[in-house]
């Protein structure tokens, strides 16, 4: 049996070895990157994975541009453990740092080995040589072959070694102009075969599973779960029952049949469901008074203590929330009694890959992993638990591919959610409006229970079978990785006296994982809502107020650039509308993202526009980075808006799209998005920027039409008239 | 007997099956999606006789002798509805698992409304949920093909 040591977060550049651009370090040959041996393609390998954030078009947007090769010569090959390199996990906005810094030196290199070549066979200077559509030509246009002749005998198993920088800025053609057409977009248009859901393998059976109905829940029969009949009836009818403690699984010839044998076997199964969860309605304080570690990110100058010339303290409060994919979890699976493959679209084929290893005693050279897109996830959503489902029937199956799809009420009560997170602000001003004290404390559970990183399987399927062990407490990647229930707690302003308290929760009564920006988003919401507060309090302009305590100048070109190029925010409010301001800086060391919120609050609170402005430094594909500018922007509004996981004291009752309304059509606000241009700055993700800001910066504007503070996530009608009435 | 795409289809399956069941299962066609089997988020859309319904939660009894067209209905790899051309100009999707059903929905909307306004979009489009936000891309690709239809 092979155990995998934990995965860290951060890549080791103090290993010994020179250290390398990007996840070249880690993958430091070029034959992991690039291969030349089919005529007129490039085929790129990347471990990032498409989730719907077009990361394949922005990596091959970076490659055709320093290769000096069309787009369409370029084949994007994603992650699989049969070639290309190990990126672990494609997540926290930083697959263009990463796999296209590897990539982009990685084409550096080659292009030079291979004009290098033609040089020396033509006696030309190197220098003199261009390259268009991977066709090379002399100064004076003789054709002198392309990289598929030149690179034919070239070993590409070699080190990378640095031998030619990338291009300059100025000439790369498709970084950050226009429109580039995405290259997994048009499949999907026009109905062709491309995600996992699919995927048919010959022979392919249909499984399914019955769930626990929560992580404390024992089958009132355990001996006999499953009705002698009941399964006597399915054997006749080709359908199989799998059966490993708490995990009931079952796999039929077709779909139809798998669904009717599952609905049979939830009528039959009897659970006894300990009432194990909080009250929902005292969520505040639970998270206070849960057990608790207690960790400090930022401890300086004075401690503000409560009642101790504090000027203004408030608490803010965010829900659980759902992932909520619109596609299902879905994985096939096929064991032949020696190798074992997996589809699947998780996040970390390798985490995933690494957590089977340990679920099931075999060695990772056993298991074959492919990715195969699904639909957005969010974060650490169902995609690795259905995978690891699909490994268990399969191996109880062998020979057969089995697929195994979730239901919409596994998706939304089963996958691992995003934290509940409390946070309490206190803050000291001066006689001059300055704030000269800071305090931020907040309570949650941690942000990753990713496959992977812990000693033990995080896999659901895992811990419900007969020798399954407890779903490992998430925890919270370190502040290096950008922090996880504390990202973005450290206020970026300029206060001699700031502390910031996170206490990780060590209990877990319902599975909290990675959601998109993990505890920035609450972070900011706060930070944001109370920057807007104290302004308030103090008589201040907010935006003004804002641009006083800020410390860099990127931070304010974002503000000023939002403001400025908004058409709307100078001119007078009608009745009943309101304006709000908000911004930061993912994990403080990323991207830049200012907000402006113009809503209208009536019967119901109507969004009509957000106007938002990022700086994410060079910018690989425009287009990309607006459209998770607007997406995040839109998604983080139905969080704010719309979004709270319910549960009762045994288990999740959020099983349906009516249980959980997310964003609709006709809610949806003019998005304006302004992009910075900082070409000669490093790359940063533009995925995860904008919710935090959304969040604060709607809160606001509620506060603008109406005079009242809702600091309980949703910003609902439920909240609205309880803060009303709180403050009539 | 079921008009699928212009094509009669027999079905041996039972008729209490879901419509989305035949079109994926049997028939192969990758185009509508399943998202919840109830009918509440629309990646299953399809035509019947020109009106988007849920195929998820559409008995295929209730469907016997009707037109049902899909995303593979409206047009080919290589002839193109003007509606999935101008998706693919304006990249107008992120993950694309709901824009099956958004299609679909869209082209009824331009069969009775050629210049749809943004708020008739929008309606026509509210049973669609789309949980990346790429509704603000899916509605101006919605208008750039009532241009390019009216053009």
């Amino acid at each position: 049996m092979s155990t995998s040591a934990p995965r860290a977060f951060t890549i080791d550049r103090n290993d010994g070895r020179p250290v390398l651009p990007g996840n070249l370090h880690i993958n430091r040959l070029l034959s992991q990157w690039l291969d030349f041996s089919h005529p007129g393609v490039v085929r790129v390998f990347t471990g990032k994975v498409e989730l719907g954030q077009g990361i394949l078009t922005a990596l091959s947007i970076i490659a055709a541009d320093e290769l000096d090769v069309a787009l369409d010569q370029i084949g994007m090959v994603s992650a699989t453990t049969l070639e290309g390199p190990d990126e672990g996990m494609t997540s926290s906005s930083i697959s263009v740092q990463d796999s296209g810094s590897a990539i982009r030196h990685a084409c550096a290199e080659v292009r030079y080995l291979a004009l290098q070549r033609a040089a020396q066979a033509h006696q030309l200077d190197i220098l003199s040589l261009r390259v268009n559509k991977g066709r090379f030509k002399s100064a004076e246009g003789q054709d002198l072959g392309d990289y598929w002749h030149w690179l034919q005998d070239l070993n590409l198993m070699r080190e990378y070694e640095g031998l030619s920088r990338p291009k300059p800025y100025g000439e790369l053609t498709l970084h950050g102009r226009g429109k580039v057409p995405r290259v997994d977009l048009p499949d999907k248009i026009l109905g062709r075969p491309r995600f996992i859901h699919d995927l048919r393998l010959p022979g392919m059976r249909h499984g399914r599973i019955l769930r626990a109905p929560a992580a404390e829940a024992q089958l009132t029969n355990a001996q006999h779960p499953v009705p002698t009949a009941l399964r006597d009836r399915w054997s006749a009818s080709g359908v199989q029952c799998v059966l490993d403690g708490r995990f009931i699984g079952i796999v039929a010839e077709s779909n139809l049949a798998a669904d009717s044998a599952l609905g049979e076997l939830r009528e039959a199964v009897q659970w006894t469901v300990p009432a194990a969860l909080p009250d929902m309605h005292q969520l505040a304080d639970f998270l206070r008074t849960a057990a608790n570690e207690v960790t400090y990110p930022i401890q300086q100058g004075e401690l503000l203590h409560a009642g101790d010339g504090v000027s203004l303290a408030c608490d803010y409060l965010k829900p659980y929330l759902a992932h909520a994919s619109i596609g299902l979890s879905c994985a096939l699976a096929q064991w032949d009694g020696t190798t074992l493959q997996v589809w699947t679209h998780s996040q970390g084929i390798q985490n995933l890959r690494d957590d089977l290893t340990k679920a099931l005693g075999l060695p990772k050279t056993a298991i074959v992993m492919r990715h195969v897109e699904g639909s957005g996830c969010y974060g650490h959503n169902g995609a690795d638990d259905v995978a690891f489902d699909a490994v268990v029937l399969a191996m109880a199956l062998p020979g057969d591919p089995v697929r195994v799809v979730w239901s919409r009420a596994d998706e939304l009560s089963h996958a691992p959610l995003g934290s509940a997170h409390l946070v309490s602000l206190r803050a000291r001003l001066n006689d001059k409006g300055h704030i000269t004290h800071w305090h931020h404390e907040l309570w949650a559970n941690g942000y990753s229970s990713r496959p992977g990183r812990a000693a033990l399987p995080t896999l659901l399927g895992a811990s419900q079978r007969a020798n399954g062990q407890p779903i490992p407490l998430a925890i919270n990647p370190p502040l290096a990785a950008g922090g996880g229930s504390d990202r973005n707690a450290v206020p970026a302003y300029n206060i001699e006296h700031t502390h910031v308290v996170n206490h990780r929760l060590t209990v877990m009564p319902l599975r909290t994982s990675a959601m998109r920006a993990l505890g920035a988003y609450a972070n900011v919401f706060a930070i944001e809502s109370f920057m807007d507060e104290l302004a308030h309090a103090s008589g201040q302009d907010p935006v003004e107020f804002r641009r006083r305590h800020m410390t860099d100048a990127r931070s304010l070109a974002v503000l000023n650039a939002v403001v400025e190029r908004s058409t709307w925010w100078h001119l007078p409010r009608e009745e009943g509308v309101g304006h709000g301001v908000a911004w930061a800086r993912y994990k403080n060391t990323s991207a830049w993202c200012a907000v402006l919120a113009r809503v209208q609050a009536g019967e119901t609170l109507r969004v009509l526009q957000l106007d938002v402005a990022v700086d994410v430094g060079r910018v690989v594909d425009l287009d990309g980075v607006i459209n998770q500018t607007e997406g995040g922007a839109l998604q983080g509004m139905s969080w704010t808006l719309k979004e709270a996981v319910h549960f009762d004291r045994q288990q999740v009752t959020t099983q349906s799209w009516v249980d959980y309304p997310t964003l609709r059509f006709s809610e949806v606000p003019v998005v304006t998005v302004h992009v910075l241009d900082q070409p000669d700055q490093p790359s940063l993700g533009a995925g995860e920027s904008v919710q935090g800001p959304v969040a604060a910066a709607l809160g606001n504007a509620l506060f603008d039409a109406l005079g009242v503070r809702v600091r309980q996530l949703p910003l609902s009608q439920d909240h609205i008239l309880q803060a009303v009435n709180e403050s009539a | 007997m079921i008009r699928i795409n212009s094509q009669p289809i027999q079905s041996s399956l039972p008729d209490k099956t879901p419509l989305l069941n035949l079109l994926r299962d049997e028939l192969g066609l990758a185009g509508a999606k399943l998202g919840c089997g109830e009918g509440e988020c629309g990646a299953c859309m399809v035509l019947v006789d020109g009106r988007p319904q849920t195929s998820c939660n559409l008995p295929l009894w209730a469907v016997k002798d009707h037109d049902i067209t899909t995303l593979e209905g409206l047009g080919s790899v290589e002839r193109p509805h003007a509606l999935q051309e101008a998706f693919m100009a304006e990249n107008a999707g992120q993950c694309g698992y709901c824009l099956s059903g958004i299609l679909v929905s869209a082209s009824a909307l331009l069969q009775h409304s050629p210049r749809p306004t943004r708020d008739e979009i929008c309606a026509a489009l509210d049973k669609h949920l789309c949980r990346c936000g790429a509704h603000e891309r899916i509605i101006r690709a919605v208008q750039r093909a009532a241009q390019a239809l009216a053009g």
